[in-house]
């Protein structure tokens, strides 16, 4: 072929079409299409521009919700006067002041932002997305190349709309073969952090491809996008196909008819190129892999359940986090006893996972001494659940329906797992403390939460 | 931003592997605290006691070690959490240096943004600081002077002139302000679905 093309990854093209200008020595200006803001940083980012006596370059392409430090309990559209209330009203009057769309609590679209942002048509294929939370590269899910960004670096978008960035690596993980009952998305990203470490993306780029990923619905892409992180990796992208674009059809924000005709017709040019390379590749076969949940206080301290504590024999980490957690080397991991339960947070709690945690708790009842709560990751989420029954199905079952928001994966808002309590979540982070100081918690999906819920002990979701 | 050019002090050490952003500072420090004031709560899972008096076992909290401007650590030092705040509480307790075998990425961006350097080296060569008492660091040279050794260190020339000068991101980026808007004047026309309009 004459002057063939380089061929190009699908992250390669959505960086492309994003520099600005070249800065040299690896590192371009990139344009970014939305930030995303939240309570507990966004009001700060807001308040800084304005310190420096800057305008918000473009506040169209921003978008504000409360979430990490609001109160997920009922009647909470009164407080103003808890940390969380107040954080809510500043972000809500510095969004009015800068023109920055904002959804309160109440309204369709107030949730954690990695949730409503691609529910309202926010965050679209082929677009750079940013946001003061890590979690961000959740938003990769739908081929939007997604990261989160501290204080300065969000301050520098809102007044620029751009970023000062160095080009990372690129590495492909092909999941082929099909997962076995009751293993999911959460699952898979459990089993690559153990396997690959929780800084083996650190600097990459990652692409999740294969059979499996083709087959996923949008939901389980953002739940594996989202754990990109905790390998280490800052963004993770799966490319956009006919699944994408049939999702993004129809939102709010999302564009239609001859639009949204255009906007298929170049995000269908995104996809990794057939001869393009990566600097990485990895695989997974998805039918080897059992429900995973974690033992310890990083996320790569995960085993299959049907798997055993390890022998941190020549591992101080992992008998420091033995000890944390209160297990025992070569102690199987199922049937441990649980006090809490919390199913919710960016990582799974669309939809689909509230459906997977209510089929296991159907007819069935939380085992005495556990609390379980449901978080739904937005209004829509709990109005869309909530239309089903599936409200209903939990309260039956002794779970708690709470109001959406991050609540116990973070437990900013004063939501915690008492000290030396022990809970299974659904969230993305098992960190010392991190649901509260002293707290105690074990990584899995919303089905093994839920059958833990039911048995009062972490329990394989297939034998139940 | 405040510059980095060199730095001579007692490098105390905290040799742990994954040491995350929200050990650094809680996520309940991040609201209702200024920048200024965070250092007071750096790693304070850690150093406080429940009681609010300072653990003596805990290493920051020892001579020669309290007020150490530099820290030694394992792999994946700030990893987790976006939060700048991890920057200013460590910055706050007086830390300008962390030396460790690899950083998470956004804590390292975040260093950059605020004049915290990050220095990255083998895991052998982290360990054999461990106990290296009083380092000197020098940006600009790209080494440390340890006792009689000299180590050689490697930042990238952007971020080493951006440190060396404190300069101002924001301040650079304007400097591109007729590329942004000719970038954003023709994806109007290439990608108008990106484009929201103004309003609710």
């Amino acid at each position: 072929m004459f002057g063939a093309a380089k061929m190009r990854t699908l992250f390669d093209k959505v960086w492309d079409s994003h520099v600005v200008a070249d800065l040299g020595a690896g590192w371009s200006l990139l344009h970014i299409d939305r930030h995303l803001l939240h309570d507990l940083s966004g009001g700060r980012a807001l308040t800084d521009v304005l310190a420096r006596g800057l305008p918000v370059r473009n506040p169209a392409l921003a978008a504000a919700t409360p979430d990490h430090a609001v109160s997920s309990a009922p009647g909470r559209a009164g407080d103003t006067a808890s940390t969380g209330g107040k954080l809510r009203i500043s972000l809500r009057d510095q969004a009015a002041a800068m023109g920055v769309r904002f959804f309160d609590v109440g309204q369709d679209g107030q949730g954690i932002v990695h949730v409503m942002a691609p529910e309202l048509g926010l965050v679209l294929p082929g677009t750079t997305v940013i946001c003061g939370d890590s979690h961000t590269c959740t938003n990769g899910g739908l081929g939007a190349l997604a990261f989160g960004v501290g204080s300065s670096e969000l301050t520098h978008a809102l007044a620029t709309q751009t970023l000062r960035q160095r080009r990372p690596r690129t590495m492909r993980i092909r999941i082929d073969g099909r997962t076995g009952p009751g293993v999911t998305a959460k699952d898979l990203a459990l089993h690559l952090i153990r396997r690959l470490g929780a800084s083996a993306g650190t600097g990459y780029a990652v692409e999740y491809a294969g059979a499996m990923v083709r087959a996923m619905s949008i939901e389980e892409r953002m739940t594996l996008c989202n754990l990109s992180i905790e390998m280490g990796a800052k963004i993770g992208m799966v490319a956009p196909d006919d699944a994408t674009y049939a999702y993004v059809a129809g939102r709010r924000f999302a564009p239609s008819g001859a639009m949204l005709d255009q906007a298929i017709c170049t995000w269908r040019t995104l996809p990794t190129d057939d001869d393009a390379s990566f600097d990485r590749e990895e695989a997974l076969d998805a039918a080897a892999i059992a429900p995973t949940v974690t033992w310890g206080t990083s996320p790569e301290h995960a085993i299959g359940v049907d798997e055993a504590v390890p022998d941190p024999a020549g591992n101080p980490a992992w008998g420091a986090a033995i000890d944390y957690m209160g297990l025992a080397p070569g102690q199987p991991i199922a049937g441990t006893a649980i006090d809490w339960v919390f199913i919710g947070s960016c990582a799974n709690s669309r939809l689909p996972d509230l459906r997977a945690a209510a089929a296991i708790a159907r007819d069935r009842h939380v085992a005495a001494g556990v609390t379980a709560w449901v978080v739904p990751g937005s209004e829509r989420v709990k109005r869309d659940a909530e239309a089903e029954g599936l409200d209903r199905v939990f309260r039956d079952a002794g779970f708690v329906w709470r109001e959406p928001g991050c609540s116990l994966c973070v437990a900013a808002n004063g939501d915690r797992v008492p000290p030396g309590k022990r809970a299974v979540s659904t969230s993305n982070r098992n960190f010392v403390g991190r649901q509260g100081p002293g707290s105690r918690t074990h990584l899995a999906s919303p089905a093994m939460a839920a059958a833990a819920a039911i048995r009062g002990a972490i329990t394989d979701v297939r034998r139940l | 931003m405040t510059p980095f050019t060199q730095l001579t002090g007692v490098a105390a050490p905290l040799m742990r592997d994954n040491i995350d952003t929200d050990i650094i500072i809680r996520v309940e420090r991040l609201a209702g605290t200024t920048r200024e004031s965070m250092g007071a709560f750096a790693f304070e899972t850690w150093r406080i006691r429940p009681d609010g008096t300072e653990d003596p076992a805990f290493v920051l909290n020892r001579p020669p070690y309290r007020g150490a401007p530099i820290l030694i650590t394992g792999a994946n030092f700030g990893c987790g959490s976006s939060r700048e705040g991890a920057v200013w509480a460590l910055m706050g307790l007086g830390v300008r240096c962390v030396i460790a075998e690899s950083f998470g990425e956004i804590f390292t961006g975040n260093c950059f943004q605020n004049g915290l350097l990050p220095i990255a080296l083998p895991g052998g060569v982290v360990r054999s600081l461990a106990d290296a008492g009083v380092l000197t660091i020098d940006l600009a040279a790209q080494h440390i002077l340890a006792g009689g050794d000299r180590i050689l260190f490697t930042i990238e020339p952007m971020r080493r002139a951006s440190l060396l000068e404190g300069l101002d991101d924001i301040g650079l980026t304007q400097q591109h302000g007729a590329a942004i808007a000719a970038f954003q004047a023709a994806d109007r026309v290439a990608r108008p679905w990106v484009w929201l309009p103004d309003g609710p």
